[in-house]
């Protein structure tokens, strides 16, 4: 109320609340006066006694303030206030202070001693206010109180004050440059606080007051990256920005070396006698990771501003295959305000250029709706262009058939565009593109004809000889076309191929000389321009006719024209002083030029930050931080290292949260701090590197790698085997040297090896040691693992290979619960014969107890819709110590929902329950590698899903890996019946069942397992480096559990429990 | 070389007919010329939601935002991710809404106080500073008609004395201290399908999201858990930042400590695999003939797969070709308004009875002499569906951890179009 009163009140004259524009007002110079008058009784109010008065007062001022009308001579009446009780009437003194101190330096002096008492104050709110309107007053003289306040404040006991004081460094730094050496004392001090309330303030103050020194981050940046879930909103984004240049300058590009590996096979290839090439495997730093991991969830946010930094951190930093995931959030931005739209598709559209693949999928969300805004459209339109490929492009012209259509001119042209840029890119649809355009010739709307024609006259430069046709009735259409740009550019056309078009060009040159002097100046080149080249190629005929349209240009108004005019007479009109030149005319006109390349204005936009501001206006802003290039070598990782990892316990959010999936991780780093260097032998080290994924193994191989190399220099394949072995021998070594580990040397031995033929597996008698070969038979269609390793087994005979040994129990019921009973059970792989869509489960009793139990069975079995149970048949009597196993079938209809049932004796009822993890779930199927290919074949695209693994050092190569999927899920290799994969990645594959498939099998849903033959998966792993494993599933239909799958295969590459 | 200070420097607001009303500086004052840059921008702009976003200029860089017909210009001077400022300023407007309940130029300038202080705390030195809507409110006190008397009766202040504890608790979004004598919980799940139906009928693009809006009033810290039925519909999601991830990423379970109040949980994508069912069908004649100075205009509506529920709240609207004079139709129920100057159709349909389905019939006039327009208008349809969410997303059940009482909880479904377009 009194609010709306001060407003009232200060309009002075008028009255009307909605009256616009108050510093224009008419009747301004009367309100000034005024303005003198009432400024007296607010003076009076401001020095009564009553609070009521002196609230009213300010809020009139402040209402003034913010109406930008000046309030500045009221400043000693205001600033007396300052100590007043009411904390209303303060907040709104500190209002007026903020905003005239700095014009009234003097005078604002008196305040601060309020605020210096103020930064006494027991209350942490008043300390920090004081803090915060202290560092806001604009007063040169006072930086020395104000840097002696935020030392102060920056070790108070209270976080939010050392909030407040990081908030003030940027104020200060501003105010006196001078100051930075201090700041930065204070900062590096701050950015060591383990509260999120702080962190992202200090890196906000890093970020202007400090942005080179790097250095100081190194200690705090495992804090930084697991505090960062829990920092408020805006502080992530500051974080997320600041850590992506510095995972720039610290860590090693992950995608080199896919770069790189193309190019060595070239180099292999060409140069096989010469020595090649090693390079060091690239690891990825763990440090690298746990940015990349912990900022993933992020994704999830609800600020945009959040998802788009996570976006751009992935953009710039994940390995390729990673960076896919950030895809769907930002296509979920798509829905917010068009502001957001606009933005995260200027984003949208850059990223589409470098990765397609990414955003292909989302076709459809980028379709463009008649209500959106004209530069959401355009932008919508850009990034269709770049997704545009030969499997979509027949529906994206679809589309853009619509869209000609629009009322929104400006639009339609960015369409035509569009088309033109799709043709040019697509060769495939390139006639129907241009018939297309040439149908919009005929347009009622002059705009959408001129677009038209100079989409096709590039469109023609590129193959003018099968298209004179078209060029014939475009120049029928000079009589027409108005628009200047559409004249000129089919008067080139016709310039250009008047080879093509011989009748028609000197007739449309006739009418261009008639209408010469009304011509724009574009037009008018370009009929000069064409009378050059009909000179040239007809003179016969047109010799008058360009000699008349270059005279009329000689007395052109314009010089451009009467410069050109003269020039070309000069060059084409051989004369007895025309030089040497003239000869070379017809070349020098008609010489071949190069096609336009129709690029996208995103192109190489990327080499600003995505999603900084600089980026959207493509030029550089000020104070924007160059994103550095990365580096050739990593440099130490070691300097992150903390003395004492305080930082590992979790704050109190991510306690709640449960963080136990990353727990392993972080104690890793916690050793790892405390390096034992007591080992003085050289091989001791490098084992201590190897066995600690911490450390990159990189140099110490590089080093073995070259010693090979010197060693053997004949043939590629010797090499490798020789190489290989001398690894072998080393990494045997190794194992020996550190026994505790000895169960992850074994992998390790095989790790190495990715580079070798699959075949010279063969040679490998020891990789079978961990890799146990089954051969029960089952029924025909059933074919469970076949390695390579071993002589390839007959193809036509159907095998089920059971792991017996390496089945993983899960305990269904304990010993103690149970009464002296205990059930485990293990998924046994083997299928169930009474239903072929159950999963078979071993069950396990075994009585401890010291009585028999009698009659075991199930009951009262609790399922999701459509799950089945094939109970096991009762157990009659389990005599005491005794045990016994049973199997049941149960149908979990393709979900990892757990099937409730009770256990039952003849005293007691348990309830139990049974999950399956995802690969239990799957039914293998027989295929060669061959089939396998055909198959892919047919369903690459959109049924592909792509996910990556990372996988620790100890699983690394491709033994370890085929063993854990293997031992994981029911995936196997193919048989490989035919030639080796002959490339460095090695591939193995499987799908459960395959069943011939066209690519149209309707997928019923809720009938079985994948097993039932609707569903296929074509997983296919690649080992594209020693840690990182891409999986990628082809299959008709997006399924549910596919998209566990990674997931759970990750969580078995990590976690030893299952070794 | 030093750069000036980023973030925000100042804001200025700017109504329809292109006046400043309020303007607001966290640092030293930049003149309120800068916005000439601005109306330069929306007078080129041909419709007010084409004013670039970011304008540059020569010392300056302005970031708007439109809503409720008001800009809200941000005066920045170096590099600021764009978003980051356009998310504040959304979140400066939904602010206002929340405390004034609407947000408005009058509004505004009637509570031109409260503004300043709010925005005062959302921002430091242009670097945002609170913006959690439980944490204003413990600072400044929302208006109410009640307090409003009682603060000009005895000149007490809407300004909290003390820290709100949730500035440093673990959960900073809510609160401490509330207390209700009716405890409650209210969840709404809120779905919006949007669609493009091309001419024949057949579907071009259609997907769904949706919400679940709370509104919570439960004393003391609860802890709640919510499940659905069948979570695995939800195939991107969004949470606030109360929502815990980790259990969600292990068991599909929502598990939070609620902020007080009104606040938007979770928004979610349904897996776009999944067939969307589109719930309405238009069956549409429109045309125009060459030469003719009449158009014919019919429109049907009819329900379709709507699960047994009914349409409600039926609204077309289409913006038709320029050469439309003025058109005489017949709706069969309902309301329709053609507004010659903007060439906006609207109807207003309300509910659709199966029995009897509404139609638009009759005939448009157009400009004599005026060549038929290239294309054929687009439909845009709203309706709401209650009492269902189309993708069939169930909530199983809703805990509540920490505290003693019995709350009273309470789900409610809606379907809404969104963005649902016909093409004819």
């Amino acid at each position: 109320m009194s609010a709306s009163s001060a407003f009232n009140d200060e309009k002075g004259g008028s009255s009307n609340v909605g009256e616009p524009e108050y510093g224009h007002d008419p009747a301004s110079g009367g309100i000034f006066s005024s303005d003198y008058k009432r400024h007296d009784d607010l003076k009076e109010m401001l020095d009564s006694n009553k609070d009521s008065l002196k609230l009213e007062a300010m809020k009139r001022i402040v209402a003034m303030i913010a109406r930008g009308k000046n309030a500045s001579d009221l400043f000693p009446a205001v600033v007396k206030n300052v100590a007043c009780k009411n904390i209303e009437v303060k907040k709104l003194v500190y209002v007026y202070l903020v905003r005239y101190a700095e014009e009234q330096q003097d005078l604002a002096l008196l305040s601060i001693s309020t605020f210096q008492r103020g930064l006494k104050d027991p209350n942490q709110l008043i300390r920090a206010s004081a803090l915060r309107v202290l560092s806001s007053i604009r007063v040169t003289i006072i930086v020395p109180i104000m840097m002696l306040a935020i030392k102060e404040a920056a070790s108070d006991m209270s976080p939010y004050v050392r909030k407040t004081a990081a908030h003030a460094i940027p104020k200060l730094y501003s105010l006196d440059p001078e100051q930075k050496d201090c700041l930065i004392e204070v900062i590096e001090k701050l950015l060591a606080d383990k509260t999120t309330l702080v962190a992202g303030s200090v890196v906000m103050a890093f970020e202007e007051v400090c942005p080179e020194r790097i250095d100081l981050i190194h200690k705090n940046y495992r804090k930084l990256c697991n505090l960062l879930i829990d920092v408020e909103e805006w502080g992530q984004v500051v974080i997320i920005n600041m850590l992506t240049r510095y995972a720039r300058t610290q860590f090693l590009n992950p995608n080199m070396n896919v770069s790189i590996a193309d190019k060595e096979e070239k180099e292999k290839k060409k140069t096989e006698a010469t020595a090649i090439v090693k390079r060091k495997p690239y690891v990825m730093d763990p440090d690298h990771r746990l940015l990349l991991r912990n900022t993933k969830p992020l994704l999830q946010s609800r600020n945009a501003a959040v998802v788009m930094a996570v976006a751009q951190l992935y953009f710039h930093l994940a390995p390729k295959a990673e960076v896919g995931v950030i895809a769907k959030a930002l296509v979920r931005l798509m829905r917010s305000h068009s502001e957001v739209q606009y933005v995260v598709l200027q984003n949208v559209a850059t990223m589409s250029i470098k990765r397609r693949g990414m955003f292909e999928p989302y076709l459809k969300s980028f379709y463009i709706r008649s209500t959106d805004p004209t530069q959401i459209k355009v932008l919508k339109l850009e990034v269709l262009t770049n997704l545009a490929n030969e499997t979509n492009i027949s529906t994206i012209l679809r589309e853009f058939q619509t869209y000609i259509k629009s009322n929104d001119k400006d639009f339609v042209a960015a369409t035509i565009q569009a088309i033109g840029r799709c043709a040019t890119n697509i060769g495939e649809v390139r006639d129907t593109c241009l018939n297309g355009l040439v149908q919009l010739l005929s347009n009622r709307d002059e705009l959408v004809v001129a677009e038209s024609v100079v989409v096709i006259k590039k469109l023609l430069q590129m193959q003018p000889e099968q298209h004179s046709d078209i060029i014939k009735h475009m120049a029928k259409l000079t009589d027409n076309i108005q628009v200047p740009m559409a004249r000129a550019s089919i008067l080139w056309l016709i310039g250009e191929y008047c080879e093509h078009v011989p009748k028609i060009a000197p007739d449309v040159l006739r009418k261009m000389a008639k209408t010469f002097t009304n011509e724009e100046d574009i037009v008018k080149l370009q009929i000069i321009n064409l009378a050059a080249k009909l000179y040239l190629t007809n003179s016969k005929q047109t010799k008058l006719l360009t000699q008349y349209v270059l005279n009329l240009a000689k007395y052109d108004q314009n010089y451009d024209i009467r410069d050109r005019a003269r020039f070309i007479r000069q060059l084409i009109v051989p004369t007895d002083k025309s030089g040497a030149l003239s000869k070379y005319a017809k070349k020098l006109f008609l010489a071949l030029k190069p096609a336009p390349v129709l690029e996208s204005p995103f192109k190489d936009r990327d080499h600003f930050q995505l999603g900084s501001l600089s980026h959207l206006l493509n030029a550089k802003a000020g104070g924007y931080q160059v994103l550095p290039d990365w580096p050739e070598a990593a440099p130490d990782p070691s300097v992150r290292n903390v003395e004492v990892p305080e930082w590992t316990k979790c704050s109190s959010r991510e306690k709640r949260k449960e963080k136990k999936a990353d727990k392993p991780f972080y104690s890793d780093s916690e050793g790892e701090s405390g390096p034992t260097e007591s080992a003085d032998s050289e091989e001791v080290k490098k084992s201590e590197k190897k066995s600690k994924p911490r450390i990159g193994s990189s140099e110490s191989e590089s080093e073995e790698d070259e010693d090979s190399e010197s060693e053997s220099s004949e043939s590629e394949e010797e090499e490798s085997e020789e190489e290989s072995e001398e690894e072998t021998k080393k990494k045997k070594k190794v194992g020996n040297e550190r026994l505790e580990n000895t169960h992850t040397t074994d992998i390790h031995t095989h790790s190495e090896r990715r580079n070798t033929h699959i075949l010279n597996c063969d040679s490998q008698p020891n990789t079978i040691a961990s890799v146990q070969v089954f051969d029960t038979i089952c029924k025909p269609a059933w074919l469970y693992m076949q390695f390579l390793l071993n002589p390839p087994l007959p193809v036509s005979v159907p095998q089920t290979i059971v792991p017996s040994g390496n089945l993983k129990t899960y305990e269904l019921l304990h010993r103690i619960t149970g009464e002296g009973l205990s059930v485990e059970y293990c998924f046994s792989r083997q299928p169930f014969s009474p239903d072929p869509h159950m999963v078979a489960v071993k069950i396990q009793f075994t009585n401890s107890a010291t009585s028999e139990a009698k009659s075991l069975h199930v009951e009262d079995a609790k399922l999701q819709s459509g799950m089945r149970i094939k109970e096991f048949p009762e157990i009659e009597v389990l005599p005491a110590g005794e045990t016994v196993s049973v199997v049941m079938g149960i149908d979990f209809c393709d979900s990892t929902q757990a099937a409730n049932f009770q256990l039952c004796t003849h005293t007691r009822k348990f309830f139990v329950s049974i999950q399956p993890p995802v690969g239990e779930l799957m039914m293998p199927i027989f295929m060669t590698e061959n089939e396998f290919k055909k198959e892919q074949g047919q369903l690459m695209g959109m049924n592909e899903i792509t996910e990556k693994l990372t996988l620790e050092e100890k699983c690394q190569g491709e033994h370890a890996v085929v063993q854990r999927v293997t031992t994981a899920a029911n995936l196997s290799r193919p048989s490989c019946t035919s030639s080796p994969v002959s490339d460095s990645q090695v591939r193995w594959e499987d799908g459960d069942q395959w069943q011939p498939c066209t690519g149209q099998c309707g997928h019923q849903r809720g009938r079985g397992r994948p097993a039932d033959g609707q569903l296929n998966f074509l997983p296919l792993l690649q080992l594209g480096s020693v840690s990182l494993c891409s999986l990628t599933y082809i299959q008709p239909h997006i399924h549910p559990l596919s998209f566990q799958i990674p997931q759970y295969l990750e969580s078995s590459f990590s976690s030893l429990r299952y070794w | 070389m030093q750069f000036p200070a980023k973030m925000i420097h100042s804001l200025f607001l700017v109504n329809s007919s292109g006046d400043i009303f309020l303007e607001k500086h966290w640092k030293s004052v930049v003149s309120r010329s800068v916005c000439d840059y601005f109306f330069e921008a929306q007078e080129r702009a041909s419709e007010p939601e084409n004013v670039p976003p970011v304008i540059p200029t020569p010392h300056h860089y302005l970031i708007s935002v439109l809503r409720h017909r008001i800009y809200f210009v941000a005066v920045i001077q170096s590099e600021v991710p764009p978003l980051f400022v356009i998310e504040f300023l959304h979140r400066v407007v939904d602010t206002f809404q929340d405390y004034f309940g609407v947000c408005t130029e009058a509004a505004i300038k009637d509570n031109v106080v409260v503004v300043y202080e709010l925005l005062e705390e959302m921002l430091d030195n242009g670097f945002p500073l609170a913006t959690e809507s439980n944490i204003l409110k413990e600072l400044i006190k929302p208006p109410t008609i009640l307090r409003t008397v009682v603060n000009t009766i005895t000149g007490s202040t809407n300004v909290g004395e003390q820290l709100p504890t949730g500035q440093l608790s673990v959960v900073p979004w809510r609160r401490t201290g509330v207390k209700y004598t009716n405890n409650e919980a209210y969840f709404d799940v809120v779905e919006e399908i949007d669609a493009i139906i091309d001419k024949s009928g057949s579907t071009i693009t259609a997907e769904i999201q949706g919400v679940i809006d709370a509104c919570v009033k439960l004393t003391g810290m609860p802890d709640l858990t919510l499940s659905f039925m069948n979570p695995r519909l939800l195939d991107d999601v969004s949470f606030h930042p109360c929502v815990r991830f980790k259990r969600w990423e292990a068991e599909r379970i929502l598990s939070f400590i609620p902020p007080d109040g009104n606040f938007r949980l979770l928004s979610y994508h349904v897996s776009c695999q999944n067939l969307v069912a589109i719930p309405v069908y238009v069956k549409h004649n429109i045309t125009f003939r060459e030469g003719s100075s009449q158009g014919r205009f019919e429109l049907t509506l009819g329900p379709k797969q709507t699960m047994g529920k009914g349409l409600e709240a039926v609204l077309i609207s289409s913006q038709l070709p320029r050469g439309v004079l003025n058109t005489n139709l017949n709706p069969s129920q309902g309301t329709y308004n053609f507004d010659p100057v903007t060439k906006l159709l609207s109807w207003d349909v309300g509910k659709i009875n199966p029995q009897k389905l509404p139609s638009l019939k009759g005939s448009m006039s157009l400009q004599a002499g005026a060549s038929k327009p290239d294309e054929n208008p687009t439909i845009n349809i709203q309706f709401k569906i209650q009492q269902s969410a189309l993708s069939g997303l169930k909530v199983n059940r809703l805990d509540m951890y920490g505290e003693k009482y019995k709350p009273f909880k309470g789900i409610k479904y809606m379907t809404k179009a969104g963005k649902f377009q016909v093409r004819t």
